[in-house]
């Protein structure tokens, strides 16, 4: 799956700009607990997120994340936009919520990527 | 390459800064050229840190020394010390305020996600006096 594809199946509008939405992603993480992400590490994963701070770019700025999504409708300020567009990170927001996100993207294929 | 030192002040006041000092370490190893997992790490480790930081020291300092082995990050602040240590390294214990927890932090997960990452960890604290932890992350790994 491809972020493009995660913008078509949550219907999302992007954020940042400039971004490049043909990334490969194959495992995503749903959590608004920053410590709780953080204690998982699995490449190029997506965060779908309830938290619109700018510790949330930092958090998946160090896990190497390539795309978050806010759920609910969630947009955060320009200052944390700036920080994700200087990192290369995708952001996008969905009227779905947390719950509804994750459930959709699992039905198309997406993982959790730490299920043992 | 081998010493390279690196030195951070960490804001007390700005929760919103916390990280900022991970972020240019993070930076810094990329272009030193360190593998991807190990800065990964790094990262993680030192920015939770920074984060307890924050939330329970207002702020201090971080070292990170750089050899051809290993990479080495030195934490310490001034803040009200840890009363027990083997309580706090315990997953899902935490004395952070609420509102850290609206900020999706406090879940106890700190120093047991440090300590994960990490391939050495030693934390040193004295109430009333302050906190230093110690980590290290092997570049190649030890048989």
């Amino acid at each position: 799956m491809t972020v493009q594809d995660i913008k078509e199946i949550l219907e999302c509008e992007v954020i940042t700009k400039d971004t490049d939405l043909s990334r490969e992603v194959h495992t995503a993480c749903g959590s608004d607990m920053m410590s709780d992400v953080l204690a998982f590490v699995k490449d190029q994963s997506v965060l779908l997120t309830g938290l619109i701070n700018p510790q949330v770019v930092r958090t998946a700025d160090m896990m190497d994340m390539v795309c978050i999504v806010f759920v609910r409708g969630k947009e955060p300020n320009e200052d944390v936009v700036e920080l994700a567009e200087e990192r290369g990170i995708v952001m996008m927001k969905t009227r779905y919520r947390m719950f509804t996100a994750c459930g959709l993207l699992y039905d198309n294929g997406l993982r959790g990527g730490c299920e043992r | 390459m081998s010493g390279i030192h690196l030195h951070y002040d960490v804001p007390g006041d700005d929760f919103t800064r916390a990280g900022e000092a991970s972020g240019s370490v993070k930076k810094a190893l990329r272009q030193l050229g360190i593998p991807a997992e190990v800065i990964r790490k790094v990262a993680i480790a030192m920015y939770e840190g920074e984060i307890n930081m924050v939330i329970h020291a207002y702020g201090g300092t971080v070292d990170v020394e750089v050899t051809g082995e290993d990479i080495t990050m030195v934490l310490k602040d001034t803040g009200p010390g840890i009363e027990d240590i083997d309580r706090a390294m315990t997953a899902g214990y935490s004395t952070a305020p609420d509102n850290v927890r609206s900020l999706g932090f406090g879940a106890g997960m700190g120093l047991p996600n440090m300590k994960k990452y990490t391939d050495e960890m030693t934390v040193e604290s004295e109430v009333g006096v302050g906190t230093t932890v110690t980590m290290k992350v092997y570049i190649t790994p030890k048989a």
